[in-house]
């Protein structure tokens, strides 16, 4: 079935079936079932300072002013020991390493596609579409086709526009960012004529949809927002994740199970900094984010995995900028509540030279569709064929994290 | 340009909100039928009083014929022409541009580390925005303001088939450039000469990779999407070893050297440089084996075989009809007729891609009207058509404002990342947090946005807000309104809320 006659049969289904109006939806999330939110790091994080391979020599040869310090309980500013070989990078002390004693974070190195571009653009498209190698739907992306093969899971997408991992779904997937003030500019009056003007037109659902979702949104959050003004004296940080997370955490513990949000900022070519630096502030702002999230999630947290992915890890080696340049593979981060978590997942190599690829970055030996199938597999029980749908042709890998 | 006084900015809004002086009866004008007023939605972004005129004046087939030819009487207003020249992405010449990056490339290379190199870099980084978004702009306001509304579309229509993504690489600094000197000058041309100007214009073969296919480091990139998106379609029925040969047609088409460096050739190879402007063939880097595409034989010669690639690749029944169902699908129906996109195939190679007798065909069918279902805009549409009907054509001081209109809808110009373009089809622009968002930006319009007419860098004046009822809005729009729409305008509460909910309303979304 081509992408058309899929929308045009979408479109007969959708007309059917009236109740597939999101409105209807807004209450609808089943309580118990798991909850995933994406999380996307745009341009390309350094993950060997955030999970730091401590044990080898090397990683201290190649970065004479970015690596980050052996484990050393007299140094704050030493990696903090996650096992014999990996340490974490010590911005993330009071946020994500709590979570991993805990054993509500597992990392996955050595992990991304096999798009071999070391483009931003094209590794991001890559990773969204999630299908195999240059082929297939530039439209279509793997949450959408996640979001089709499964039922009672209202996704949503807090950007501003809809990512291409949602596009191509035949249900509409609602988007709204909750970066800034989530006040809605409409009242229910100008709301309800507005809606009134589309009656009876095939735009009425979407219309009173969109209406409705930023008026139940602001409704929503007024109570969080008050009590984070009041938190912080003012007004809630703008740029800080864990003021969108509290947000988003509203919105992911009642009335959605499937989430995205993106984070830019990771490219880091020039004055990465070590322990203390840019690439560090943006790590504590991250792990503070995630860390928010599940303290706002409370109970929920139990059913909730977040995964946290970047289109490629950094050269191994920093460059002549005291940055690091674009890489290949780099660091998945699983999190939840109930995860299989506290350890390095999936398949490893030696932190060496020889290992590199091309003499440049980390390889990739798991592959994110192959993971991901797997741990969508896991989460939702989902079949062979429900799997091949959103990953087409991957080989489901199950590191057994949910 | 001068800045304008918050004075003289009054006295200009007091004049806009005076009724319209009765005009349309000292020329005995009568409103436009419903047919006049869908056929000149589609040949233009949409209605102002310029348009309608034009229409008046001259009659659909004459103003057609002035379109398709380039004659439309009228230019830009002289305000926003000054804005447009006053932008350095337009002003100064591409290779001085590209000249200018490589300088300053170079003194960040030579500077020692250290906060100076930082903010060399930082700044090299706002002057590329910067020109990207001059370019945005200027792209957004010939759109707004020019007087061949069919050109302009065509213009917008072809900067989305051969679509560039201006963050990649160096684009910034190239895409004022490609619209001006690539796009624009075809738009109405021959297709097989539009294929041409993007082939060597420095975006493009940036943004597909050419600029790095030489021989022995083959890069595919561009070679597959001239065939599948931009001329053939992706089912036209060439093979992976046609991609193959065309890339391998295709190396050595590169850019010139912006930094002073004199290339040297041998004798044999010296005569086969090509130059034109920025765009370089370099036979050094060209791989000169015989080759096979879509079945014909091209012997390894130069850059003449890229040449002979492109007249046969246009000239392919696919590429007629793929270009006729793209036009049809932007203009006429989001599932175009078939018979019409089969005549205005036939149109295409009988004429050898003329594309002004294609869109000729297309827009004196019956089918252009006669397809059913209305087309929804997409946001740039929407955005454009809003400011006609709002300003009529009175100049913006600043157009950033439609930018970032278009930020938040999500179709800026130049800022698509793949390279098959923004969607054209309803559905694409539809979902619900669009919605929203477009009544949101509908809002912003109606209520009056200050910055739309305080210079870049001024301080903001006490916003006016735009007045629709005017003498355009009852020929044109007012007898044509939904009784939904009538019923949610009456309940408007001030004029700017009329404005937004005018803006929003069903009737304006679609064409």
């Amino acid at each position: 079935m081509n992408r058309r006659q899929f929308l045009r049969n979408a479109a007969l289904a959708a007309a059917a079936l009236p109740t597939l109006s999101f409105s209807s939806r807004l209450f609808a999330a089943p309580a118990g079932s798991p909850r995933l939110l994406f999380v996307f790091l745009r341009g390309g994080y350094d993950c060997n300072n955030l999970l730091v391979p401590y044990a080898s020599g090397f990683y201290y040869e190649a970065r004479p002013t970015l690596a980050i310090a052996r484990p050393d309980p007299n140094d704050a500013n030493s990696a903090i020991a996650l096992d014999a070989h990996w340490g974490l990078n010590p911005a993330l002390r009071d946020s994500i390493h709590p979570l991993w004693q805990k054993k509500q974070v597992a990392f996955v190195p050595f992990a991304g596609t096999d798009d071999l571009s070391r483009s931003h653009f094209e590794t991001q498209d890559n990773i969204e579409r999630g299908q195999p190698g240059q082929a297939g739907d530039y439209r279509s992306g793997f949450l959408a086709r996640l979001s089709t093969v499964l039922t009672g899971v209202p996704a949503i997408a807090f950007t501003n526009n809809l990512p291409l991992s949602f596009q191509g779904s035949p249900r509409d997937v609602p988007n709204i960012s909750l970066k800034g003030d989530p006040k809605a500019r409409f009242d229910e009056r100008q709301s309800a004529i507005l809606a009134g003007m589309y009656r009876g037109t095939p735009l009425a659902d979407a219309a009173s949809d969109g209406l409705a979702l930023r008026r139940s949104v602001s409704m929503d959050l007024q109570n969080l927002e008050e009590e984070m003004v009041r938190a912080s004296r003012g007004a809630p940080s703008a740029s800080s994740f864990a003021t969108e997370t509290r947000r988003i955490a509203a919105l992911m513990r009642d009335r959605y199970r499937l989430g995205f949000v993106d984070v830019g900022g990771w490219d880091t070519h020039v004055n990465q900094g070590g322990a203390v630096g840019q690439l560090s502030s943006n790590l504590r702002n991250l792990g503070d984010g995630l860390a928010a999230y599940a303290d706002a999630l409370g109970e929920a947290w139990n059913d909730t995995v977040v995964v946290v992915v970047s289109e490629f890890g950094r050269t191994f080696r920093e460059n002549g900028d005291r940055g690091t340049d674009h890489g290949h593979g780099t660091v998945h981060w699983v999190l939840g509540g109930r995860i299989n978590g506290g350890r390095v997942a999936g398949e490893q190599v030696a932190v060496a030279q020889p290992s590199l690829l091309q003499d440049r970055d980390y390889p990739v030996l798991n592959n994110y569709r192959d993971v991901y199938a797997g741990l969508f597999g896991r989460l939702w029980g989902l079949g062979r064929d429900q799997l091949q749908t959103v990953f087409p042709q991957a080989r489901p890998r199950d590191l057994q994290l949910a | 340009m001068a800045m304008r006084s918050v004075p003289s900015m009054r006295r200009r809004l007091v004049a806009l909100l005076l009724p319209w002086p009765l005009l349309a009866a000292a020329h005995g004008d009568a409103p436009l039928q419903r047919d006049d007023v869908a056929w000149l939605c589609r040949d233009g972004f949409g209605l102002d009083s310029a348009l309608v005129a034009g229409y008046r004046q001259l009659g659909r087939n004459r103003l057609l014929d002035a379109q398709l030819t380039d004659r439309v009487p009228g230019r830009l207003p002289p305000a926003v022409a000054a804005l447009i020249a006053g932008y350095p992405a337009l002003r100064t010449p591409p290779d001085q541009l590209l000249a200018q990056w490589n300088q300053a490339q170079e003194r960040i290379k030579a500077m020692p580390e250290g906060d100076a190199k930082v903010a060399a870099r930082n700044d090299l980084q706002k002057q590329g925005n910067q020109l990207a978004q001059q370019a945005q702009q200027a792209e957004l306001l010939q759109a707004v303001y020019g007087p061949n509304q069919l050109k302009e579309q065509m213009v917008w229509f072809w900067l989305n088939h051969f679509s560039v993504y201006a963050p990649k690489g160096r684009l910034r600094w190239e895409v004022a450039d490609y619209e001006e000197h690539a796009i624009r000058p075809h738009a109405l041309g021959r297709f097989r000469d539009l294929v041409m100007a993007t082939l060597k214009s420095p975006a493009m073969l940036e943004y597909l990779d050419n600029a790095q296919n030489a021989k022995g480091h083959v890069n595919e990139n561009y070679a597959r999407e001239l065939m599948e998106l931009h001329t053939l379609g992706v089912d036209a029925g060439y093979t992976q070893q046609d991609v193959q040969q065309l890339a391998l047609i295709l190396t050595g088409a590169g850019i010139a050297p912006v930094d002073g460096r004199v290339e040297r050739f041998n004798p044999k190879m010296a005569p086969l440089v090509v130059r034109d402007g920025l765009f370089e063939f370099n036979p050094n880097r060209h791989d000169f084996g015989d080759k096979v595409l879509l079945g014909q034989a091209i012997k390894g010669s130069g850059f003449d075989e890229v040449r002979q690639a492109v007249d046969l690749i246009v000239r392919q029944p696919a590429c007629a009809r793929f270009i006729s169902r793209k036009l049809a699908g932007y203009f006429v129906a989001d599932q175009p007729p078939p018979a019409l996109v089969e005549r205005m195939a036939r149109t295409f190679q009988r004429s050898d891609g003329d594309i002004a007798k294609v869109l000729r065909t297309m827009f004196t069918s019956k089918e252009l009207l006669a397809a059913g279902a209305p087309k929804f805009k997409d946001p740039t549409q929407f955005v454009v058509s809003a400011m006609r009907l709002a300003y009529d054509g009175r100049p913006v001081a600043n157009a950033l404002p439609l930018v970032n209109w278009l930020n938040l809808l999500g179709e800026p110009p130049y800022g698509r990342i793949t390279p098959d373009g923004w969607p054209l089809d309803g559905a694409s622009w539809s979902s619900s947090g669009q919605m929203e968002t477009r009544f949101e930006v509908a809002r912003a319009i109606g209520y009056g946005s200050a910055q739309l007419f305080t210079p870049e860098g001024a301080a903001q004046p006490s916003p006016g807000f735009p007045l629709l009822t005017t003498r355009l809005y009852y020929d044109a729009v007012e007898p044509y309104l939904s009784a939904a729409t009538r019923a949610g305008l009456a309940q408007a509460r001030s004029q700017q809320e009329w404005n937004a909910l005018l803006l929003s309303s069903p009737d304006f979304g679609y064409r």
